[in-house]
């Protein structure tokens, strides 16, 4: 399983968001997370996508969502890139902020910090891309040789 | 994700179930929501038992219901949480920011009469 990379370009829907969350699923099962880690990476995932195709696209048909899942042996690693007009990683608020807390929108990005050991941003000519890693720990390690 | 609504001892139950995400879970939350307060039930019990998904948007949906019922003068709690929403709730420092119950009998007479 380790070295194994897939990639794809996606529309800017609804549809796409579903596709990127059910490969990530998918994937992290294959990487030996248990449910409970697979729904958190794959929640991630979808997080980065509704950002990526609702506020980077703006569900724009002329844009592209690449996503790609690359399981290098001891992490998960995902990128995400719209095509946007960026976003700015230090404009973004604490969505726990008592100002903030009652808010409807706001938390997406803190739950994928929440839910993966490392989250990356990089600006792109157009757009953004957002790197997720999930490390396979001990046991997790374990479950995916022995599924081998 | 669907809903279906009851009413027990002047609380409006809604029966929620499946996935309240971006796209038509949310939206048929608010329109529930939005539904009842505009027939005038201010006492609404949300029952999240058979809710398998939640995401950011979902969340934002259920404080946008809650902040929507309160502002109208009435009361929002939630009922029979599973343990992803407990979980996500926890994280974003809403679950004290709802009324959760366990039991619905319970729920139920806990609203203001």
């Amino acid at each position: 399983m380790a070295g194994n990379r897939v990639s794809y370009t996606l529309d800017s829907n609804l549809e796409s968001v579903n596709t990127a969350e059910a490969t990530a699923e998918k994937m992290a099962a294959k990487a030996g997370f248990d449910d409970d880690e697979s729904h958190r990476i794959s929640m991630a995932v979808r997080e980065a996508a509704v950002n990526a195709v609702l506020h980077g696209n703006a569900y724009d048909a002329n844009k592209k969502m690449r996503v790609s899942f690359e399981n290098t042996g001891d992490s998960l690693v995902i990128t995400i890139a719209d095509e946007g007009h960026g976003l700015k990683e230090a404009e973004i608020p604490d969505p726990l902020a008592p100002e903030n807390l009652l808010k409807q929108s706001g938390r997406g990005i803190f739950l994928i910090r929440s839910f993966m050991d490392e989250v990356r941003f990089r600006t792109l000519q157009p757009g953004t891309e957002i790197t997720l890693v999930k490390h396979v720990r001990g046991d997790s390690a374990n479950a995916s040789e022995e599924a081998k | 994700m669907k809903a279906s609504t009851r009413q027990v001892d002047g609380v409006t139950v809604v029966d929620l179930s499946g996935r309240i995400t971006l796209g038509e879970g949310s939206v048929v939350l608010r329109d529930t929501v939005r539904e009842l307060i505009g027939k005038g039930d201010k006492k609404i019990l949300l029952n999240l038992g058979d809710v398998t998904y939640i995401d950011s948007s979902g969340i934002g949906e259920l404080v946008s219901a809650f902040t929507t019922v309160r502002n109208q003068g009435g009361e929002l709690k939630l009922l029979k949480l599973t343990k992803k929403v407990h979980d996500l709730l926890q994280i974003t420092k809403l679950y004290t920011v709802f009324d959760v119950k366990d039991d619905e009998t319970t729920a139920i007479a806990s609203f203001k009469k």
